[in-house]
């Protein structure tokens, strides 16, 4: 229980609280340095071609034009995020990808004269026959994007797990279905933006990014230098839902420009280019077939995903993995055969989106069991809790649960709901829905290969002892770590909250991290400070007792700290668990109800704004009750685990449950737009009619 | 009519004068200065921020003489004479505004990119309606985006700035 604890699990003021209600914290857009130039990307205008030649003269002749690049003045180095698949250039050799791929960077001494070269640069291309879905792409005789995927199939994952054969020939009752999940975008309202400069051999780069260590990692790679010569900071975060976790042409750009030209170069995104290159979540098309006793007790599930990556992998190995692996962690199944299939197509590249992978197929497999359910006429929530994982369990592709409540949390919610006064008893037209979700505390995966720590965490105290430091390079980008690690080492130091600040993003000033993702850095950044205070703790008391006891010998005076100040207490914590369920909730429900990003024929993209695109807002949103199951969980810093992207999932598969409950009609596609629930409701009563 | 100098490039050059945060400035801009980018780079309020540049987000919102706008909309010679409020005049005399101060109680903002844009709406509403209800409030915000919060925190802190002001 929080009331155990001095820090963890109150509800303490924000880290960065103040900076951000007077407008005084900087975000990377707003910082400005002397003699600073202004950069962009030239981008494609098609979606499959052959570069045939790149005409710059007339923009290099604009004055204020300080420099322009293509692909021949940088290093041909392969990148990306998975070292199996380094598929992406720094600007595009050869052919563009996609519509918006980057050929080139233009600076100059303002954002003005920086759009009108962009204007002069000509392109000249040759089109090629493009694809725009999976199928299109797997089709025999479709144009190939890279010479390296075959067919277009760029990543497969197979897990296959007990005998799933088997446990279908003795299965009471098997269904299958089929759905299909939509692209969206992450929707962060800070664009990306990055600066870079030159101190002699070393690069500083301030750059809006969740992971200040990747960043610098796949830098130094792409470059040839040293990890040490690259310096990345980033001031705060306008949002990133694992929008700003790949290197991006900005990042390269503003390196090498900057060396080019010995002054400062601010590269930025405009919306548009968010989209284009801020790799959202994949389409999928899925498909479930699952075996059941006559009880409801799943006996197997067979799973084929097949996944929409867009033009280049980035971190859609690690999405095509997750939107299958993640399946087993709720309900209690030892026969799995998961199946994944991503192609690239001439789209923006996919990546990484809160939940990584997995609330499509979450959504999917929630509808699926609901299906199940009604066949069998079992409620939906007594289905889930019959299959409910509990504590200690394993699952086929080995995840460990170690505190887990899905039984009692389906159990908590079907009362306090009133479930059983509505399920099937409400007016026309209205309907109730269940859906549960989940999500890793922490991957065990680096982006590379390496035995480096995760997560280190250092704590300093000022020579008098008045004030405390706490190091760690988990980035803040508006989850709120900056706080959390310091209520983790205040609390394992048993020294005031008040009185230690936090020094954090920055690869010179504080302590390696990986940064931002996979809902890591409360348990492993927390982890890390936490020993660290508990370890400083430990030599101050020791310190403390030896000069007690020299007072004792011969008049010493005791420092400030007495060992009845250092009182470290244990406990079950949760921290501002509540608020960051319910702030989960609206990007489920924009996913669930109208998001979805188009094209036109060509690969064009037709709704790259927040007027065609349109994010959940004050109006829109539902009220949200929570509730909070207080459980202590083993692997985490004071019990804690990740909410963070696991409270994204169970929306979309609830809503959507919710619309068959009060239509009779299943929308077995994202979003669930008026348009497709009236059509499901049409054809549902013209089969009636029948 | 504005005064103007012509560059040696054809181009006009406008002399505005306006108050920013009850300070007056006057200063020289072309006719396509917008308001957020003479706020940000002329003044150095990057408080105000700059995102969609569409009028569709809300993040740049102050108040043009009392009346919360889209400075990304609004020409810089437009405001000519007029009266801007930024977020950085919001604390008056090295104190809070009762909205900055319950922003910071509801832990409201996350990534904080959006909170000076609500917190301009937010100011504007309680100036024309002391007691919204809470739907008021959700309307008066709705032209802010907001990808973190789900908005729960703001509403509560507006609704709370409003019984304490």
């Amino acid at each position: 229980m929080s009331e155990k604890h001095s820090y963890v699990g109150k509800n303490l003021q924000r880290t960065d609280a103040l900076d951000k209600v007077t407008g005084r914290g900087k975000f990377t857009a707003d910082l400005k340095f002397s003699n600073m130039l202004y950069g962009k990307l030239i981008r494609s205008t098609h979606a499959h071609a052959r570069i045939l030649n790149i005409d710059t003269s007339e923009a290099e002749k604009l004055p204020g034009v300080k420099a322009i690049i293509t692909a021949k003045d940088v290093p041909s180095i392969k990148y990306g995020l998975s070292p199996a698949r380094y598929d992406e250039t720094i600007f595009c050799t050869g052919t563009v990808k996609f519509y918006g791929d980057k050929i080139g960077a233009v600076c100059a001494i303002d954002e003005d004269t920086v759009y009108e070269a962009l204007k002069l640069i000509k392109v000249e291309y040759e089109v090629l026959p493009a694809v725009f879905t999976p199928t299109e792409a797997a089709a025999e005789g479709a144009p190939q994007i890279f010479e390296e995927y075959p067919r277009n199939l760029n990543t497969e994952i197979h897990q296959h797990f007990g005998d799933c054969d088997k446990a279908q020939e003795e299965a009471y009752y098997v269904r299958t279905d089929r759905f299909q999940g939509q692209r969206t975008v992450h929707g962060v309202i800070e664009a990306h933006c990055t600066i870079a400069y030159w101190e002699g051999k070393r690069v500083i780069i301030h750059a809006a990014h969740q992971s200040v260590h990747y960043l610098q990692h796949h830098l130094a790679r792409i470059f040839g230098m040293k990890e040490g010569d690259i310096r990345v900071i980033t001031p705060y975060v306008g949002g990133g839902f694992g929008g700003k976790l790949d290197v991006s042409g900005l990042d390269v750009s503003a390196v090498i420009l900057s060396k080019m030209t010995g002054q400062p170069v601010k590269m930025a995104y405009d919306l548009e280019e968010v989209w284009l290159n801020g790799r959202g979540r994949h389409g999928m098309g899925m498909e479930y077939t699952t075996g059941v006793t006559k009880e409801g007790k799943i006996l197997f599930v067979k799973n084929e995903i097949v996944l929409d990556g867009g033009a280049y992998s980035g971190l859609g190995v690690a999405s095509s993995y997750y939107a299958g692996a993640l399946l087993t962690v709720l309900y209690d199944f030892d026969n799995y055969k998961f199946d994944a299939y991503r192609y690239v197509t001439n789209l923006p590249p996919c990546g990484a989106q809160r939940g990584h992978g997995q609330p499509h197929p979450r959504y999917a497999f929630e509808s699926h069991l609901d299906h199940i359910a009604e066949d069998l006429n079992i409620d939906p929530i007594e289905i889930r809790i019959i299959n409910a994982r509990k504590s200690g369990d394993v699952t086929p592709n080995g995840y460990e649960l170690k505190s887990y409540f899905l039984k009692e949390a389906n159990e908590l919610a079907r009362d306090a709901s009133g479930w059983k006064d509505k399920k099937g008893k409400m007016a026309k037209g209205r309907g109730i829905g269940v859906g549960n979700g989940g999500f890793v505390s922490g991957a065990g995966f680096c982006q590379y290969r390496t035995d480096l720590p995760h997560s280190i965490g250092m704590v300093k105290v000022y020579d008098d002892g008045t004030h405390a430091i706490v190091y760690s390079n988990a980035v803040d980008i508006g989850q709120g770590s900056d706080t959390v690690l310091r209520q983790m080492a205040a609390e394992g130091m048993g020294y005031p909250y008040d009185d230690i600040t936090i020094v954090s993003h920055d690869t010179d000033l504080a302590t390696l991290d990986f940064g931002a993702y996979a809902s890591r850095q409360t348990l492993m950044a927390g982890w890390a400070v936490k020993r660290a205070g508990e370890d400083v703790k430990k030599k101050i008391l020791e310190m403390a007792a030896e000069m007690i006891q020299v007072k004792e010998d011969g008049g010493y005076r005791s420092g400030k700290l007495m060992p009845e100040e250092l009182d470290c207490r244990e406990g079950i914590v949760f921290l501002k668990q509540e608020p960051a369920v319910k702030l989960t909730f609206a990007m489920g429900i924009g996913e669930t109800l109208w998001e979805k990003v188009t094209f036109d024929e060509k690969g064009k993209l037709l709704n790259g704004n927040y007027a065609e695109y349109r994010l959940p807002t004050a109006l829109d949103m539902p009220p949200v009750h929570s509730m909070i199951l207080d459980t202590f969980e083993p692997n985490g810093p004071y019990g804690a685990k990740e909410v963070g992207e696991g409270a994204t999932t169970p929306t979309l598969g609830c809503v959507a449950n919710a619309v068959y409950d009060a239509t009779g009609a299943r929308v077995s596609s994202l979003p669930l737009t008026p348009e497709k629930v009236w059509r499901s409701i049409k054809e549902k009563r013209e089969r009636e009619e029948k | 009519m504005l005064k103007f100098v012509i560059d040696k490039n054809g181009v006009k050059h406008y002399l505005v004068s306006l108050k920013v945060n009850g300070n007056a400035y006057t200063k020289m801009v072309k006719a396509n200065s917008m308001l957020v980018n003479f706020l940000r780079e002329e003044l150095d309020l990057t408080g105000t921020k700059k995102a969609c540049e569409q009028a569709d987000c809300g993040a740049c919102t102050v108040l043009l003489d009392g009346k919360p706008v889209n400075s990304c909309m609004v020409l810089t010679i437009n405001a000519d004479g007029r009266e801007v409020t930024t977020v950085e005049g919001l604390a008056t005399d090295g104190k809070l505004d009762i909205l900055q101060e319950k922003f910071i109680e509801h832990s409201a903002p996350q990534c904080g990119y959006c909170t000076p844009g609500i917190l301009m709406s937010a100011k504007a509403l309680l100036n024309r309606n002391p007691h919204p209800k809470e739907y008021e409030v959700r309307e008066a915000i709705a032209g802010n985006l907001c990808r973190c919060t789900g908005y729960v925190n703001y509403v509560k802190a507006i609704l709370d700035a409003a019984e304490n002001q």
